[in-house]
């Protein structure tokens, strides 16, 4: 019993030559801080435009572009945004009504997973390479991969904050949006376009399988405690932040994949906002100015 | 940057001034197929002019909005706006859509949706200027919304949020305002204060008003001219010229009764219960109401 505890803490933490590990992985680190900051920005939008489920689609074909690469001994990252794109484009084509979009991923999610499997299994090189993929890898981003990823992140980020005000207005209200001349089609499919990007580089280092980790809860979480545009996004960009670059750090002291850090970090961060949002609510604190005098309704 | 005048809002403002009509439309016909909606629709609306579009379901209604909105071609004729061309969407239009929840979640106070509809077109962060929140503030208060301005606007009630949409299309001091079937789903009592409320700013900023309902009786006496739409025929003038027992009677090309009491048109008879009905009846489930 005590063996088998002492087992999984070495598995779990295992923090001698800490130091030393740290400048191997200064790439991951840096990696992670900028997935984390494009995670934390599209993240709001993903949920105020109900595209979570759609980011699962996205990933799996990503996952399928990027084991294709593998396969053929291409460059992976560009495999898998290939993978990402194509599958954000036809979500966002054909995908106009929720439960159209819904069908459509579910549809796409298995074949892509699938053929990610095919390729994998036809795959010879190393074992590590393939799980990676599905769950995450910390050793692997070399600078030209890292190049990569920095100039993909800084253009979602610059997208986004080029359209950021329209891509609101036509995420809440599209058709107010499209009465005042929004241009409400070409803004849908370009964030389709960055959220192909982003989720291609996510699962560089979180894994296609948890991507939501790093798109999706850490703005729900943010959501839950703050309504103001503003706020919502720089919380959302912090947790994110914290749950990759932490899961990073964390995954150093033992021979466990990153994933499961991150994923524990963004959940707890969630559980933590979801718990402060209820207590608010309870105590009524709306932000809802009490007049003295009755309303006239 | 972002206090510049809007071109077009300032367009919009020299427009209203001279007396010229703000929407017209020549010989507007629009037909799916065989079944024609309406044909040879000729209509101007002045500004500050209220004008409602009345109608059963299937009768062109929203096709008419869509294709003010530059969303619907017609069949022939033409529509212009401010005397250009009708195109997808103006910056001249203020938009007040069907009553429908804002989801939960969403990260929008109360006054971001009122930001939205003055700048909520403009590319980059949503960083306002001192001018543009003032002008904010004084549209909540015109809304008598200046007391949940920082609430989530997703936790507001129904009535609320759409007095929070009147804010947004109001805003920007549109030449036109686009009501579709706004009052749909609020208590009897949402209804005639977002009625007085939209009636009240289109008097203040001289908005012409195209407004899409299925029941005239909250607007009724707000409203100068009514466009009544029935079986691919059209009439249009004041409520007392359209809503006759014979007008409607040859419009549904069936007997017709049209019934005014205490300040209320009831039609009796109307195929497919159509309705300027009596809504007493209705909002029994008020589940608006907190």
């Amino acid at each position: 019993m005590i063996e088998m505890f002492s087992a999984v803490n070495a598995a779990l933490f295992d923090f001698t030559d800490y130091g030393e590990l740290l400048v191997l992985v200064r790439n991951s680190i840096i990696a992670g801080a900028v997935l984390g900051i494009v995670g934390g920005l599209i993240g709001p939008f993903v949920m105020s435009r109900d595209l979570a489920f759609a980011v699962h689609g996205i990933s799996e074909l990503s996952f399928a572009g990027a084991a294709a690469a593998l396969l053929l001994g291409i460059n992976v990252v560009a495999g898998s945004i290939g993978g990402s794109l194509l599958a954000a484009l036809i979500i966002g084509l054909l995908g106009n009504r929720a439960r159209e979009r819904n069908s459509i991923v579910g549809v796409m999610m298995p074949f892509g997973l699938g053929l990610g499997i095919l390729f994998l299994a036809l795959y010879e090189g190393r074992a590590a390479n393939k799980f990676g993929l599905l769950t995450g890898q910390i050793v692997s981003v070399d600078n030209p991969q890292l190049g990569l990823l920095l100039v993909i992140g800084a253009i979602v980020v610059v997208g986004l904050v080029i359209m950021w005000r329209p891509l609101t207005f036509s995420s809440v209200d599209p058709d107010v949006a499209r009465a005042r001349a929004v241009p409400v089609t070409a803004i849908s499919i370009t964030f389709m376009v960055l959220l192909g990007l982003a989720t291609a580089i996510s699962i560089q280092i979180v894994g296609a399988l948890l991507v939501l980790a790093l798109l999706v809860t850490p703005a729900a979480a943010a959501m839950r405690v703050t309504a103001s545009p503003l706020i919502t996004p720089i919380l959302s960009v912090v947790f994110a932040v914290v749950s990759v670059v932490g899961g990073i750090m964390l995954s150093l002291g033992g021979a466990l994949p990153i994933s499961p850090f991150v994923t524990t970090i963004s959940f707890t961060i969630y559980l933590v906002c979801r718990l402060i949002g209820w207590q608010r609510d309870r105590s009524g604190a709306s932000g809802r100015r009490v007049s003295t005098k009755p309303v006239a309704a | 940057m972002t206090e510049r005048a809007d071109p077009a809002a300032s367009a919009v403002l020299e427009t209203s001034k001279a007396d010229t009509p703000v929407l017209s439309l020549r010989s507007a016909t629009l037909a799916y197929g065989d079944r024609v909606l309406w044909k040879n629709l000729n209509l101007d609306v002045k500004p500050g002019e209220f004008l409602a579009v009345l109608g059963s379901n299937g009768t062109g209604k929203t096709s008419l909005l869509r294709a003010i909105l530059g969303q619907q071609q017609l069949s022939s004729g033409s529509i212009e706006l401010l005397g250009e061309p009708v195109r997808r969407g103006h910056r001249g239009i203020g938009y007040i859509p069907q009553q429908r929840l804002i989801e939960q979640g969403t990260p929008l106070r109360a006054r971001d949706l009122v930001t939205l509809g003055i700048n909520g077109h403009r590319w980059g962060l949503p960083v306002t200027g001192r001018r543009t929140r003032q002008q904010v503030d004084r549209v909540l208060a015109s809304v008598g919304a200046t007391s949940y301005a920082n609430v989530p606007v997703a936790t507001l009630s129904g009535g609320e949020q759409q007095r929070i949409r009147v804010g947004q299309a109001i805003a920007s001091n549109p030449a036109l305002l686009l009501c579709d079937e706004p009052l749909s789903s609020l208590d009897l009592n949402h209804q005639r204060v977002v009625s007085d409320l939209i009636d009240e700013r289109r008097r203040a900023i001289g908005s012409a008003v195209v407004f899409v309902t299925h029941d005239i009786n909250p607007v009724l006496d707000k409203v100068d001219r009514v466009l009544y739409l029935a079986g691919g025929r059209f009439r249009i003038g004041t409520p007392d010229e359209v809503l006759r027992s014979e007008v409607l009677s040859y419009m549904y090309n069936t007997p017709i009764e049209v019934i005014r009491t205490r300040g209320r048109v009831a039609v009796l008879g109307a195929p497919e219960g159509y309705g300027v009905h009596d809504h007493l009846e209705h909002h029994i489930d008020d589940r608006w109401q907190r």
